[in-house]
């Protein structure tokens, strides 16, 4: 016990003395929670749109004026031709062209249809989906204002149509920020728990203290834990100071309680900084650690269900999300967030993570050598 | 107190040989000198002897204890200080002593008698960051270090590698003192002179060991008389000497070239000063030496190469 303490003391004041670090922990995430949730917003805006009206007729106008008026779409160009809109698109300067044909007008009128034409530059997959998705939209509707219009309706409409009204339940006005904040948070404290777990024993490895705590009685656990325990309390901090955050900055207060995020995290943190210190254990230098923990971050991240749902993935996919400990924080965050989840709706998010940890620090503890 | 036998070590799947079924003996209180160049394995056995490295044949013990069955108790008895300074660079000299001090379990006044010539030296800047000292400083704290639990031996890894003179000098005499405290020293070093300075030396070359003996007795048993040479062009003088077909060992020491004859004719000198002479040497001086270490360490590398 006393030997743990005083290993405990030495990383603290280790870690304390290391400005560079200290700004890791403590500012990183405050900047990262000030910024990447503006930025990572999934509703596209200022779509360029490039028109090629044949028509010039006060219906083409007007649809014109109704896709510009709606927010989403400016009016990059407004061109004679189709070649020349796809010049624009082919340079760049427009992401969707819309073609009315010369007798747009008339065919509405006299012959109650009409065709449009829309060509959408695929380089952004998002952004075309979306943007097509919208522009559909507002066509539509414009459609039913012509019609309302032209046409006298019947007082119950021959053919049945039916009106959809949908309600957003724990996010009624589907605010992106209250589901990406707290996801951020997670990457955060993943990032900060296995990037300094990983490289702290590597370290020491590579200026050659460990040789010398090697040839000492100290216990592989008692080293590992002494590595673990200052990151954990750590982990702790930085969550604490983004909860903070996300309540300051973006009024985000969970419905479920703050206990039980804060359980969670706690065991979470155990996850990660054991698999932190397994990777130090293979690695011979920092960079290999760095490259190593970078590499299962970007997987991680990516297939963690923040950027992209999970269930829109491939079945295979979603097999190897199983074994992404993010995956299940980010869920376990929401959940509590947003639903107001309590422990007993947790509870095999729990049991799985207690699993990940007991796995990553057993084979941490395992791998450690004293002897080469 | 420290036993090998028939120690081998390689790596890279077998294709270095590191160390050459190494066996010799270091007695209690003794202070063993392992004297060879860069290579030659001297800090591949210090690491199997202080079980941070696992051998591949042979066995040996420390303290009566085997270092591959017993290696918890070996960490409990040994002290260690590796080639490179490994001591906390971010921590002060006195948090770097206590801390070794605490995970073995003792604190610093209950050992400080053993450390104190040592630690007084440094004690004025106990509270600089251990990476801001200099190196002999460096190499005081981290013998403190080794020390701080009282070790039945020290493995001293090139303690004296990168310390200037005077401090190399220092260092030796606190090892002296070490030694009348009953401590078994196994010191590591690339320096011949220093050689002279243990108890018993084992001269090491290519992970073998060419003899182990006294420093005077091996400087004894140096079979052949020993010439230093010099002249105004060394370069041309050593190639001359070179060419001398009764010549048989040849090296440059200093500003001087040490020689020694194949045979004890006693007309090698007059005859090989009238050889250089012929040759256009000017200023030509020679005079018979006592061997050194280091002569006898290049005798036996040429035979064992031989």
């Amino acid at each position: 016990m006393r030997t743990l303490k005083f290993l405990l003391q030495k990383e603290f004041r280790q870690i304390f003395r290391d400005p560079s670090i200290l700004r890791v922990i403590f500012i990183m995430p405050v900047i990262q929670l000030m910024i990447l949730p503006w930025a990572a917003d999934y509703e596209i805006k200022n779509i360029k749109l490039s028109v090629v009206d044949h028509d010039h007729s006060e219906y083409s106008r007007k649809l014109i004026n109704k896709i510009t008026a709606s927010g989403y779409f400016e009016l990059a160009d407004y061109s004679n031709s189709y070649k020349q809109a796809l010049h624009k698109v082919e340079h760049d300067e427009a992401d969707l062209m819309l073609e009315i044909p010369r007798s747009f007008e008339k065919d509405v009128v006299k012959e109650n249809k009409a065709k449009l034409f829309m060509a959408l530059n695929a380089i952004n997959g998002v952004k075309a989906n979306l943007g097509g998705a919208y522009l559909r939209t507002i066509i539509q509707d414009y459609n039913q204002e012509v019609r309302l219009e032209w046409l006298q309706m019947p007082r119950m409409n021959v053919e049945p149509t039916i009106q959809i009204t949908s309600s957003n339940w724990y996010n009624p006005l589907l605010n992106y920020k209250y589901f990406m904040v707290p996801g951020i948070l997670v990457i955060l404290l993943t990032m900060i728990g296995s990037n300094l777990a990983a490289i702290n024993i590597v370290k020491e490895k590579e200026i050659g203290t460990i040789e010398q705590i090697n040839v000492t009685p100290v216990k592989k656990y008692h080293f590992l834990l002494g590595k673990l325990v200052p990151f954990w309390i750590l982990g702790m901090v930085v969550l604490t100071l983004g909860l903070f955050i996300s309540w300051a900055v973006y009024g985000i207060i969970p419905l479920g309680s703050y206990l039980t995020i804060y359980a969670f995290a706690a065991v979470y943190l155990l996850t990660v900084l054991g698999l932190g210190l397994l990777i130090s254990t293979y690695a011979g230098t920092q960079q290999q650690a760095m490259l190593i923990s970078f590499f299962l971050m970007m997987i991680f991240i990516l297939m963690g269900g923040l950027y992209t749902s999970i269930d829109s993935m491939p079945h295979w996919a979603q097999m190897i999300t199983k074994f992404n400990p993010v995956s299940y924080f980010i869920d376990v965050m929401r959940m509590v967030v947003l639903k107001g989840s309590g422990f007993w709706d947790v509870r095999y998010h729990f049991i799985i993570m207690f699993t990940f940890a007991t796995v990553f620090n057993g084979w941490a503890i395992w791998h450690y050598r004293k002897t080469s | 107190m420290v036993t090998l036998d028939k120690l081998s070590k390689t790596y890279n799947k077998g294709s270095v040989l590191a160390v050459d079924k190494v066996s010799f003996e270091v007695n209690k209180g003794e202070l063993f000198g392992l004297i060879g160049p860069d290579g030659a394995g001297k800090t591949s056995i210090f690491r199997m002897l202080t079980t941070l490295l696992l051998p591949d044949e042979g066995s040996a013990t420390v303290d009566g204890f085997d270092i591959v069955k017993d290696y918890k108790s070996i960490r409990n008895t040994v002290g260690y200080m590796p080639g490179r300074f490994s001591l906390y660079q971010d921590l002060s000299v006195e948090e770097n002593l206590n801390f070794f001090a605490t995970i073995f379990n003792t604190t610093i006044e209950e050992n400080y008698d053993l450390i104190k010539d040592i630690y007084v030296q440094i004690e004025p800047f106990k509270d600089r960051k251990a990476g801001k000292l200099s190196g002999g400083m460096k190499q005081k704290l981290a013998l403190s270090c080794a020390l701080i639990h009282r070790p039945t031996i020290l493995f001293l890894d090139e303690p004296t590698t990168g310390v200037d003179a005077v401090s190399r000098k220092e260092f030796w005499e606190m090892l002296k003192r070490l030694k009348t405290q009953g401590i078994t020293i196994l010191v590591s070093t690339p320096y011949m002179d220093e050689a002279t300075l243990c108890d018993r030396i084992a001269l090491i070359q290519s992970g073998k060991i060419l003899s182990i003996d006294t420093p005077q007795n091996i400087v004894d048993a140096y079979p052949d008389k020993l010439f230093a040479i010099k002249a105004e062009s060394i370069y041309y003088l050593l190639n001359d000497l070179r060419a001398y077909t009764k010549v048989k060992g040849c090296f440059t020491f200093g500003e001087f070239v040490h020689i020694s004859f194949k045979d004890k004719s006693a007309t090698n000198e007059p005859e090989l000063l009238a050889y250089l002479k012929e040759k256009g040497h000017k200023n030509i001086e020679i005079k018979a030496v006592t061997p050194g270490i280091e002569d006898c360490f290049i005798r036996l590398m040429t035979e064992e190469t031989n």
